[in-house]
C-alpha cells in the first residue's frame, strides 16, 4: 500500500475466558480511506473497536491507530482519534453550543478555536437558530450530525463510527454520508460499522467479521466480484449466514 | 479550557438544569431537620405519674410537690395502695409511678433510709430509660434539699435508684444528638446516591464510553463528575448547621472550623462510596438501589444515629465499625456537643481517613476495570 497507513492490525486477539472474540485480524487502512467495517452482531466488531481505540487491551496480536501503539500509547490514541459511539453520545439537557464546548474543552482546544469552530460548525449544519436549544429538543437527523461533528471537532486523523445512522431516514443518512467523505477528503480516515449495506457501496474499502475472524475484505466492487453477486447485502449474506446463502443458491 | 475545567461545568450544568433535583436537594435536608428536631424525640414531656402514697405526710407531700413542679410529670392519680398498680399500666394510663414507703416522714426524721420505688413503662426502653433518669433525679433533687436544710444532721436517706447523671446534654434534647446524625444521612444521600446516579447515567446513556475514548483520564472523568456534588453536599451542610442552629439552639461547642473539615473529609467519603457503587452496577436502577440499601439504611440503623450501639447485641456492635456514618458521629458528637477537638478526635478521624482512602482506590480501581 502505497498511502501511509492510519490503522493497522496484526493478528490482533481479543480472549474472554475460553471464547475468542477478536480471532487474529490483520488488516492496514490508508490515512483518508473510508473503511466499512461489517459483521452480523457478536460477529466481533464492537470488541475490536474497543481495542482500537484503546478502551480495552488486546490478548495478543500487534495494532497501531494513528502511528500509536495500541498496548503503550492508549493516551496519544485517545488524542488523535474521534469516537462517536451507536448510542447518542451528545447531553440532552445541555445546548449544542455547550455540547460543542465542553468536548472541545476536553480534546484541549483553547477558548479561541473552540469559538471559531463552534460558529462554523453551527452554519455548515445550519443550526445557528438552535444552537442555544437543548439538544433534546433537536430531530434525531441533526442530533446524529451534530455528535458526528462534534466527533470531528478536534480534527482527528482517525474517526471511528460506530453504527452512526441508526433509526435515521435515509435523506439523512444520505447527507450523513456526504459529511463522512467531506471528512476523508480532509485527510481524516473514517472507520466506520453499520448495518446497512447500501452504506457499505459507499466505503472505499470493507471488511466483513465473522466469529471473530476477518472473512473477507475488498473493494464493494472486488467482493461482488468475488461471490458472484449484484449487492453487498447478498456478499454479506453468503459470509455471514453461510446457510442461508446456500438456500439462496440452490 | 482545561478539558477538566470544562467537564466540572458541564456537570454543574446537569445539576443546575435539572431544577425538581435540585430543589428537593436543597430543601429536603431543612425538612429533615425540622423533621427529626420536632417529631422524632426521645426526650419525654408529659409523663403520666401514678402516686401510690399510703399514708400521707409532710415528706411525701413534699416529694409529690416536686414531680408536680417540673414540666416533665403530670400525676394522674394518688392511689392508697399498690393494688391496681398493674391496670394501670395495662390500661395504658400511666406512664410512671412513684410508690412511697410507710411511715415516710418518721423513717426520714430518723435518719434511715426511706423507701421510693419508682416503676417505669419500658414498653420502649429508650423512653423508659429516659423516664427512669429523670425521676431519679427529682427525687435527688428532693434528697439534697433535705440535707441542705439540716446540715450537721446525720445524712438523711431517702433510698435512691442508682445514680445516673445526663452529661453533655443535661436537658436531653434529642435533636443535638440527631443533627450530626443527620449530617450523615444527608450527605449520604447528596454525595453518594447522586453522584452514583449520575455516574451510572453516563453510563447508561452511552456517554461514558465516550468520555473514555477522549483524553480525559479515568481519575479525571471521576473528579469531574464528583466535585459538583462535593460542593452541594458542603452546602447541604452549612444550611443542616444552620438551620439546627436558628431553629433548635444546637449547641457549637468545639471548632466550627474543626467540625466543618470533618465534614468534608465525611463528603469525599460518601463520594467514593458512591464512585464505587456506580462502577459495579449497570444502571441508574440499581445504582440507587445499591445506595439507598447498602448506604442509607446502614446509616440510619447502624451509626448509632438513632439506636445507640451500646443497646445492640454484642455481634451486632463490631459490625457498626463499619459503617463510615458512624465514626462521622462520633466525631461531629464530640466537637459539637462535648466541645472537644482533635487530641481526643483523631482516632476516630484517622478511621474515617483511612477508610476513605481505601474506598477511593477501590473506587478508582473499580472503574479503570471497567473499562473493557
Amino acid at each position: 500500500m502505497s498511502a501511509p497507513v492510519a490503522v493497522e492490525a496484526y493478528e490482533l486477539t481479543r480472549r474472554f475466558g475460553d471464547f475468542t472474540a477478536v480471532d487474529a485480524i490483520t488488516f492496514q487502512v490508508a490515512e483518508g480511506e473510508v473503511f466499512g467495517f461489517l459483521g452480523a452482531n457478536g460477529a466481533g466488531k464492537t470488541t475490536a473497536i474497543r481495542m482500537l481505540t484503546g478502551l480495552l487491551a488486546p490478548t495478543s496480536g500487534r495494532a497501531r491507530v494513528a502511528g500509536h501503539d495500541v498496548y503503550t500509547e492508549t493516551e496519544e490514541i485517545k488524542r488523535s482519534i474521534g469516537y462517536m459511539s451507536q448510542r447518542f453520545s451528545l447531553y440532552e439537557d445541555l445546548t449544542a453550543r455547550e455540547n460543542i464546548r465542553l468536548y472541545g474543552g476536553i480534546y484541549g482546544l483553547t477558548d479561541a478555536q473552540v469559538r471559531a469552530r463552534t460558529a462554523e460548525l453551527l452554519r455548515r449544519l445550519g443550526l445557528e437558530p438552535y444552537a442555544d436549544a437543548p439538544v433534546r429538543s433537536l430531530p434525531l437527523g441533526w442530533k446524529q450530525k451534530l455528535a458526528f461533528s462534534v466527533a470531528m471537532i478536534h480534527e482527528p486523523r482517525v474517526v471511528f463510527l460506530d453504527e452512526p445512522t441508526g433509526g435515521v431516514d435515509p435523506i439523512t443518512r444520505r447527507q450523513f454520508w456526504e459529511m463522512i467523505y467531506d471528512a476523508a477528503e480532509g485527510g481524516t480516515t473514517v472507520f466506520v460499522t453499520t448495518h446497512y449495506m447500501d452504506e457499505a457501496e459507499y466505503c472505499d474499502r470493507v471488511s466483513i467479521m465473522v466469529d471473530g475472524r476477518i472473512a473477507a475484505l475488498g473493494t464493494p466492487r472486488e467482493l461482488k466480484e468475488r461471490f458472484g453477486v449484484e449487492s453487498m447485502d447478498e456478499v454479506f449474506v453468503r459470509l455471514a449466514r453461510p446457510e442461508a446463502g446456500a438456500e439462496d443458491a440452490s | 479550557m482545561s478539558p477538566l475545567r470544562g467537564f466540572v461545568l458541564k456537570e454543574f450544568r446537569h445539576i443546575l438544569r435539572d431544577r425538581q433535583t435540585l430543589v428537593i436537594l436543597l430543601l429536603l435536608p431543612l425538612a429533615q431537620v425540622v423533621l427529626f428536631g420536632f417529631a422524632l424525640r426521645t426526650d419525654v414531656r408529659g409523663v403520666r405519674l401514678l402516686v401510690v402514697d399510703p399514708v400521707p405526710d409532710a415528706a411525701t407531700l413534699a416529694l409529690r410537690g416536686r414531680f408536680e413542679a417540673t414540666d416533665v410529670f403530670r400525676v394522674v392519680r394518688v392511689l392508697p395502695t399498690t393494688d391496681d398498680l398493674a391496670g394501670w399500666f395495662r390500661r395504658g394510663e400511666a406512664d410512671q409511678a412513684l410508690v412511697m414507703g410507710p411511715r415516710f416522714a418518721q423513717t426520714l426524721a430518723r435518719g434511715e433510709g426511706a423507701q421510693v420505688l419508682v416503676v417505669t413503662d419500658a414498653t420502649d426502653p429508650n423512653t423508659g430509660s429516659t423516664m427512669q433518669a429523670y425521676a431519679a433525679a427529682v427525687v435527688q433533687g428532693y434528697e439534697r434539699e433535705l440535707r441542705a436544710a439540716r446540715p450537721g444532721t446525720p445524712a438523711p436517706g431517702v433510698e435512691i435508684v442508682p445514680e445516673t447523671r445526663m452529661r453533655f446534654n443535661p436537658t436531653l434534647e434529642s435533636v443535638n444528638l440527631f443533627i450530626p446524625g443527620l449530617i450523615a444521612l444527608v450527605l449520604t444521600v447528596v454525595s453518594a446516591l447522586m453522584s452514583a446516579i449520575s455516574l451510572s447515567r453516563e453510563k447508561e446513556r452511552g456517554t461514558m464510553e465516550v468520555l473514555l475514548v477522549s483524553p480525559l483520564r479515568p481519575w479525571q472523568i471521576i473528579v469531574g463528575k464528583v466535585l459538583p456534588y462535593l460542593a452541594l453536599g458542603f452546602g447541604n451542610v452549612l444550611s443542616v448547621l444552620g438551620a439546627a442552629w436558628l431553629v433548635f439552639r444546637v449547641p457549637f461547642r468545639g471548632s466550627v472550623l474543626l467540625l466543618l473539615a470533618e465534614c468534608l473529609l465525611f463528603i469525599v467519603t460518601s463520594l467514593a462510596l458512591g464512585v464505587l457503587i456506580a462502577a459495579r452496577t449497570g444502571s441508574q436502577r440499581t445504582a440507587m438501589m445499591g445506595a439507598l440499601m447498602g448506604l442509607m439504611l446502614p446509616t440510619t440503623i447502624l451509626s448509632g444515629m438513632i439506636f445507640p450501639i451500646s443497646s445492640m447485641p454484642a455481634w451486632l456492635q463490631p459490625v457498626t465499625h463499619l459503617v463510615p456514618g458512624k465514626w462521622f458521629i462520633l466525631i461531629s458528637r464530640g466537637i459539637m456537643l462535648k466541645g472537644v477537638g482533635l487530641e481526643h478526635l483523631w482516632r476516630e478521624t484517622l478511621v474515617l481517613a483511612v477508610m476513605t482512602l481505601l474506598l477511593l482506590v477501590a473506587a478508582v480501581r473499580s472503574f479503570d476495570v471497567r473499562l473493557d
